[in-house]
Formats: C-alpha cells, structure tokens, sequence
C-alpha cells in the first residue's frame, strides 16, 4: 500500500501537480435482511480502490480506480493532471488551501465486541426472533429486520507531508411492521426508521438495542393505527421524540450550516442556504434553549473519527451558541474564502475545522456533516408531557421534505399522541407537522436532558454529484415548540 | 471498459470455483467522468472507473450473496465462499423459485463511441460555452456534464449468459439570476441530442423570466406541469406502486384497481426496457429479456412489473424488472419499472397554458416524499420557475410553493397532455415524459423565495 501510496504523489507530481493527496480505502459490509419470517438476503461485500486529488494550473482535478496496482496508480494520477488542466479553462481565481496541514498518526473505532466476529448464525437467529415476536401480532402483514456491520480502513497521504491511517466500524439494526386494512397503510419502526439506527461502536449496540424486546411493542402500535384518529389540523404545541428531532436538526439545520453549499457549490443539485455570511455571528437561529455543535469527537457518532479526508483532526465547534448562529461546517478551502470575505472574527478562523469527507475512494471529499447535535437541556420527558395543556407528541419518522434554501419543511412521523392537561392521551395516525426553520427553532421552549440524549445515526444523506450517501451522526433529545402546525394526512 | 470476452472468461472463472448447486454472477462496471460547475465555474471535475461482481449462490432454497470489487481470481473465490456461508446460515426461502433458465435476449444498441471518446477537454468546453452565455445574460450558472460507458452482465449456473454496453450522458443546469432561477436537464446514450448551450439558454431565460416573484397564497389550483415535474409524478407512482412486491403486500396505490378506470384516459404508461428512445438495457439483473409491460392504459391500471420470485408466487412469467439481488435493499424494493414511457398528446406547451383561465405554470418539483402509498400521496416543493397564468398566459412568476398531494388524483384529472417528450435519467433507466394540464393541484404552504 506505500508503494502505491508513494507512486500516485511522485506520478502527480511528475504530471505538474502543485498540491495531491490519495486515499487507499478498503470496506468490508455484511448485511442480514429478514422479511416475512424468511432471510431475504445475507450478503457480504468488499470494496477497495484509490482515489486522487491534485490542484495543478490552479485548478482541482480527481480521478479514480478500482483496480490497486502501480501501473494503474500512475495512470489515474496522471487523469487527474490532466481534468484539473481541464478545469483551470475556466477557473476565475486559484485554488486556495490556507496553510500547509500535515498530520501524522493512526485512530481506530473503539468497540467492545468486534461484530465481524459474532457468527453469521447468531446474527440471523436474532433478526428472526424479532420477525417472529413481531408476526405474533394480529393483523400485521408485513415485518422485517436488518442488521449492517461496516469496517473501513483508510490511508491518506498528501504531498504537504500528511499520512494518516484510520479504522472505523459502524453497527446498524432496525426492525418495521406494516399494517394494510381497508386501504390505509401504517409502520412503526425500531430504534428508528429508514431501516436503521446506526453507530460506530460494535456488535454490543445491536445487544442494547433489544430488538426482540420492543418487537411485539412495534407491531401493536402499527396495527392499532389503523384505527386511530387522523391528526387533527391545528396550530398547537408540539413535542418531538429524540430521533425525529435529530432528522429536524439534519435537515435544516445541518445542510444549511455546509459552507461549500452556502457560497453556491452545490446550486446546481441539492441548492443553496438561507445562512448566508453576513448572518454568522449575527442571526437568532432558535431559542435560548437551542444549543448545537457539530463534534466528530463524540464516542458512537457516525460523524467520529480521528481526521477527516483533507487529514484535519477531528473537532467540536460550536454552531448555534443560546439560539444565535455563530459558525459553519468547513473544509481548508471554504475555511479560507470565509477569512477572505469576512476577515478574523471570534467565529472566523480560516482553518478548516475539519468536516471534508468522501463516500468512498471513488467520489470527491467535500463538507459532510460530522455529528451536529442539539445539546441537551434540563427536562424529564414526562415532565415536559406534564407541563403541557394541550398538544401533540410525535415519534419516528416517516417522510421529509424541506426547500433548497433549508427553510420551508414539512415532516410525517409514524406516530402521535395528543396531550391533553399534561397527560398523553389518544393516539393519533399520519401526524405531519410544517413550518419555517428559524421561527420553528425559536419556538422551541424546552429540551430534554442527558438521560433522553442518543446519538442517532443517519446512514444515508445524500449530496454531490456523483451523489455520495454520508453517514452522519445527530445527538438530540426530546424536545418542545410552541405555534407549530399540525395536520394529517394531507 | 472491460468488453464481452474479458467478461466471460471472469464469470466461467467465478462460476466455477462455487461448489453450490445454483450460482449467479452479475456483472456492473462503469468508466466516466463528470464535470460540475458553480458560480460561472468549474469547481468538481471527477473521473472513475469501477467494476463490480455480484454473487449469489443457492443451497437448495437456501440463498447468500456477496459482492467484490476485486475482480482477481482469490477474490472471486472469497466471494463466493462467502456468499455459500450466507447461505449456510440462513433458513430456506420457501418461495425461492431458483434462477432463471437460459432465455436470450435480443441485443439494442445503446453505445454512441462518441460518448465513449468525451474526454475532459470536450466536457470543458462544453461547460465554458455554457458559462459564457451564462455571464452574457447576467446570470450565474450551476450543474454538471457527465459522460460514461456502463457494462452489465449476468450468467448463472443453468446457462444464462447476457452482457450489454451503453453509453450516458447526462446534463443538468440550475441557472440564478436576481434570486430567481431557471432549470434544463436532459439524458440520452447519444451524443449530438444534448445541446448543452441551448439547454443552459433555456434555464437562463427561463431563471430571467422568474426574477421579482409575487406572493400567491396556497390553495387548489390547475397546473401546467413541465416534463420535469410530471418526471416525479410517474416516478413515484412507478417506484411505490408499479412493482409486483408492493402489490402483492397490499401497500400498492393499484390494489383493488387493477382494470378498473382511475386516472384520466389521456393518462398512459409503461415500461419498455428495449425502446432506443430511452436508454435501454435489454435484459434486468436476473438476466431475463425484458418486456414491454403496460402499467396503465388510458387511466386503467393494467398491473405491475415482475422479477422471477414475484412471478412465481403467482404463477406467471418474469417480466424482466429485477433489481440487483444481491443488493440487501433489492428485497424489500422488490422488482420496479426503470425504462419509463409516458404516452405524448398534441399539445404544445403554449396549447397547454393557453387553455388554463387561471392557475400555475410549474417547472419543476424538489425534495418530493411519500407521505401515504395508497393514492401516492407526496409532498414536495417547486423550484426553478413557478409562474401564474391567466388568461391563458403566462402573466407573471410567483414564490415557490409547497404541495400535499395525491398522485393518483392528480393523474385522474389530468385534462391535456404535451405533444415533446423529455428524455430524463433515472438510477437504473429513464423517464420519457410529456408535458400534463391538471385541473386541480393542493400547495399546502408558501416559501420567502
């Protein structure tokens, strides 16, 4: 691997790079899909390949392969010489990475049990328990269970002198239960929905998560939707359970803080952000409660690890402090437009802080999400149902949708209850909930505290053209806002 | 590219070092390159070149799989140990109908070596040419040009052996001008049908056109929808309700309909994986020939697309749908329509608009969820040119809107449809779409934009 490593720099820099960095990325990802009592799918997958970076005229270039050999090492490392040389016919202004960053070292996941080696049996066994639990239930008519297991290695090495060398893990499970009767369509899913909650840790987080436990919880649930109340319309009090508050922060407020998205790069597909320059520092966000950061150090996150795919360490920065907007996810380059554009500040560095991440070997590092999380506040979730007169707590996702510019958005969960004098009563079907980003977050009065705060996992954000899936991570916890609408199904 | 016979002598070599009684092996490789462009600039210039092997293997109905992207002989033979492990652990299928026998399917050609021979200059200039009509008329360009060769291949024990190579090119334009913004897109397998210069022109004026918005509140409204936008109607309708799997699990928007008049009789669709005027593959990831399945027919549900195990289930034939099976979310996708064809009408899009007295021309619809699979329900966003007609013209643009709506009512009240056809990329195939009027469309909430 160093020799392949070493081949892409020299023929990089032979071919006229200025700057180039490889990443050697090798994955390994078992799956188990249970359906309907019977395995759908086992499946094991490997991948590896190479990808290069170089700025040469001034101007990026990347190019990559699969196939991990020398000749093909100088060859893609010459390609991407050559499309960056392309690209500098009409470039507007050089490429600008700030200083030089040279890191040197190597970061593993910490897991307790490696899940590569709990057996293919064992895995099966408990997803088919739980299928079984759940198809206990009368009137359930579709159920199924999935676990994925991911080990990632990755060498980067740059010619500023950076080589660096990382494993991460990640562990995901999930378990849904569909009820049809009479044209009406209802799930519920666990721990979260999309098919799974996810983490870097081993197989001891599929163990917490007691899929066999909650089973039979799920599938009554999603059969006695079926008869409940459509959610009514109204303006009303609204509380969210931790997850889909985490997909609320995601959503607008972890796309909308990309600076690559915010000066315009991504314009042409996923769009643009309402947090524009000259709101940093300045812009009431959320409440005084609403405190967000985004930490690649927290232990679980799916956005941990020891660098990102520029080789900047891992960090946490703050990103809304009391409610005001005070800072970006960035990478070197958008690190240092932002200095240029707005000089030093107490929430300018220019220095990256470290969110450039690739989807693999194949695809271009850009600004990720790392783990942006909404901190915890003070409140037992039973006393925030208790402190309530009237209104709607609503849990698990079922469909989202917000604007280009992260503003407008609409959200299904899978499930709601009213709240009635501080009491949960009626469940309700097709809760969907819809507003404005900065007024919804401005709304939010209450925050539960650290014994309700999870680490959600989101394995499948999607940006970028190619299109690369991340895996972020989102702590959160329950939490409340006032003047929300509500609705069913539309 | 690897080409047929590099291909065949892999599968024979994974073939034979699986000791199960069935095996599979899919072949998907890509070599391409895209250039992406922001700000009047190219910002993301990429290329990659990636090959894929898919095993699947059968103990009786016992079934495993693993994939590699390592196409040397020791990986082969890991794969398919793996894939015989998986298979070892896991309980028998009991409505596994094996793989498919030996069919042949005709070959289509869908391999343009102009598309092959795109290097990065061409895509370059291509883009600059773009850009430069861009800053010319005051606006600020975003988008991406790619260009690539695919190979899909498939063989299993009992004799199939298919492969097919195509080519792509794919081009896509955001244009900003004043905070309003305009939109082109188009795919193909041939080079010379993508104009990029005028496809950019047409999002540039149409972003020039869309500045200084008015405000209208949501409401029901007719629609004029451009092909983009009904691109997300029949996706959607396609993608959670045209597949056997959905229908036969009762979470189908056609169950209980089949044959029965729902949606408009101007309303017909189907899919046709052998159509050039597509971007066609003639045979799906079981290596099955695909057929020319009718969804709908003048707004009756005809029924879905099937792969070999939903085919089994109800005793009829495969008709070609398969997804990837080795892909752990091909199970609960199902089989699914991916060379989607929308009958065209005889009107032109100014027929269309002059025929609403009042109502919203939409270009485009963004960031559309399924909110309830029984009538489709989908909520979503406009973007890139919301105008108000009236009077049977377009008078003037208006702020980006939200809808809630039932796709199946949409279609069931479609009153006109366009007479162009638009060729739009889809993951696995695409979209052929006209242009629809609708006489009612809910928008369920309003944007600042």
């Amino acid at each position: 691997m160093d020799e392949l490593v070493a081949r892409v720099l020299n023929a990089a820099q032979l071919a006229g790079a200025a700057y180039a960095d490889v990443r050697v990325v090798e994955t390994v990802r078992q799956a188990v899909v249970v359906r309907n009592g019977a395995v759908q799918g086992v499946n094991w997958t490997e991948d590896a390949g190479f990808g290069v970076r170089v700025v040469a005229d001034g101007a990026w270039g990347f190019a990559s392969s699969y196939r991990l050999d020398l000749e093909e090492a100088a060859r893609v490392a010459q390609l991407a010489v050559q499309i960056a040389r392309a690209s500098a016919l009409a470039k507007r202004e050089d490429v600008d990475l700030g200083p030089p960053v040279v890191q040197r070292g190597s970061y593993r996941t910490p897991v307790d049990v490696d899940p590569f080696q709990v057996s293919l049996e064992a895995k099966v066994e408990l997803l088919l328990r739980a299928d079984e639990e759940m198809r206990r239930v009368r009137g359930v008519t579709t159920t199924e269970g999935e676990l994925v297991f991911i080990r990632q290695r990755k060498t980067f090495a740059s010619t500023e002198g950076s080589l660096l060398t990382q494993e991460i893990v990640e562990s995901g499970c999930g378990i849904q239960a569909t009820a049809v009767r009479d044209g009406e369509v209802q799930q519920r899913s666990y721990p979260n929905s999309v098919g799974r909650h996810q983490q870097t840790r081993g197989w001891e987080f599929v163990v917490e998560q007691d899929l066999v436990g909650n089973a039979p919880r799920v599938a009554e649930e999603a059969v006695a939707l079926l008869s409940a109340d459509p959610c009514p319309e109204e303006v009303t009090t609204l509380i969210l359970g931790g997850s889909q508050v985490a997909l609320q922060v995601h959503e607008s407020c972890g796309h909308a803080i990309e600076l690559d998205r915010v000066f315009g790069a991504e314009a042409g597909f996923a769009g643009t952000s309402f947090l524009t320059p000259d709101k940093l520092g300045n812009f009431r966000y959320g409440s005084e409660v609403v405190n967000i950061t985004a930490d690649a150090t927290v232990p679980g996150g799916l956005g941990t690890f020891g660098w990102d795919d520029e080789g900047v360490p891992a960090q946490r920065v703050d990103i809304v402090r009391e409610g005001l907007f005070v800072g970006y996810l960035t990478d070197r380059e958008t690190a240092r437009r932002l200095w240029k554009l707005l000089g030093p500040s107490p929430y300018v560095t220019g220095e990256s802080n470290g969110t450039s991440r690739a989807s693999g070997w194949n695809r271009i590092p850009m600004i990720r999400m790392t783990n942006v999380n909404l901190l915890p506040g003070t409140w037992k979730l039973e006393d925030l149902i208790a402190d309530t007169d009237r209104g709607v707590f609503m849990d698990t996702n079922r469909s989202w949708s917000i604007d280009d510019r992260r503003l407008n958005f609409q959200f299904g969960c899978e499930i709601a209850w009213e709240i009635r004098n501080g009491k949960r009563t009626r469940m309700l079907r097709n809760p969907i909930y819809t507003g404005i980003t900065p007024e919804f977050w401005r709304s939010c009065d209450a925050v539960c505290d650290a014994t309700h705060w999870v680490v959600w996992g989101t394995p499948n954000c999607g940006k970028g053209e190619p299109m690369q899936v991340a895996h972020t991570g989102h702590g959160a916890a329950p939490a409340r806002f006032r003047n929300v609408r509500v609705f069913g199904k539309g | 590219m690897l080409g047929q016979e590099q291909v065949r002598r892999l599968f024979a070599e994974a073939l034979g070092r699986s000791r199960a009684e069935q095996t599979e092996v899919v072949l998907l490789s890509w070599d391409g390159a895209l250039t992406r462009f922001a700000n009047n600039t190219m910002h993301q210039n990429v290329a990659e070149h990636e090959a894929q092997v898919l095993v699947r293997v059968a103990l009786g109905k016992r079934v495993g799989s693993a994939i590699t992207n390592r196409l040397d002989p020791e990986a082969l033979e890991r794969a398919a140990a793996q894939a015989e492990a998986a298979a070892r652990a896991t309980p028998e299928v009991p409505d596994f109908p094996g793989f498919p026998e030996p069919q042949t399917p005709e070959p289509v050609l869908a391999f343009d070596e102009a598309v092959a021979a795109a290097s990065p200059q061409w895509r370059a200039q291509q883009v600059e040419a773009l850009l430069r009509v861009a800053r010319e008329e005051g606006a600020v360009a975003a988008g991406a040009l790619s260009t690539g060769v695919h190979e899909v291949a498939v063989a299993n024990s009992k004799g199939v052996f298919c492969y097919h190579a195509g080519t792509r090119v794919v081009f896509s334009t955001v244009a900003h001008s004043d905070g309003a913004s305009g939109y082109a897109e188009r795919a193909d397998w041939r080079l010379e049908v993508s104009d990029v210069v005028t496809l950019g022109r047409s999002a540039v004026e149409r972003a020039k056109r869309a500045r200084n918005p008015r405000e209208i509140p949501p409401g029901t409204y007719p629609v004029v929808l451009e092909p983009y936008a009904v691109q997300d109607v029949v996706g959607w309708m396609a993608s959670a309700g045209a597949g056997a799997l959905a229908v036969q699990e009762g979470r189908s928007w056609m169950n209980g309909r089949v044959g029965t008049r729902l949606l408009s009789e101007l309303v017909t669709v189907w899919d046709d994986g052998r159509d050039p005027d597509g971007i066609p593959v003639p045979f799906d990831f079981e290596g099955v020939p695909k057929h020319r399945v009718v969804i709908v027919d003048r707004g009756v549900p005809r029924g879905p697309v099937y792969d070999t195990q939903t085919a089994a289930k109800e005793g009829k034939s495969s008709t070609g749908h398969a997804l990837p099976r080795a892909w752990p979310e091909a199970a609960a996708a199902g089989p699914l329509p991916a060379h989607v064809f929308m009958e065209p009408g005889t009107a032109t899009l100014e027929e269309l608009v002059g025929r609403v007295e009042r109502g919203l021309y939409v270009t485009r619809f963004w960031y559309t969820r399924l909110v309830h699979p029984r009538d489709c329900v989908v909520t979503g966003m406009t973007r890139d040119g919301v105008f108000w007609i009236e009077g049977g013209e377009v008078a003037y643009p208006v702020r980006n809107l939200r809808f809630t709506q039932g796709y199946v009512q949409a279609l069931a009240s479609v009153e006109g449809v366009g007479v162009d056809t638009y060729l739009l990329g889809d993951r696995f195939g695409a979209y052929r779409v006209p242009a629809l009027r609708v006489a009612e469309f809910t928008f369920t909430g309003a944007t600042e934009f």
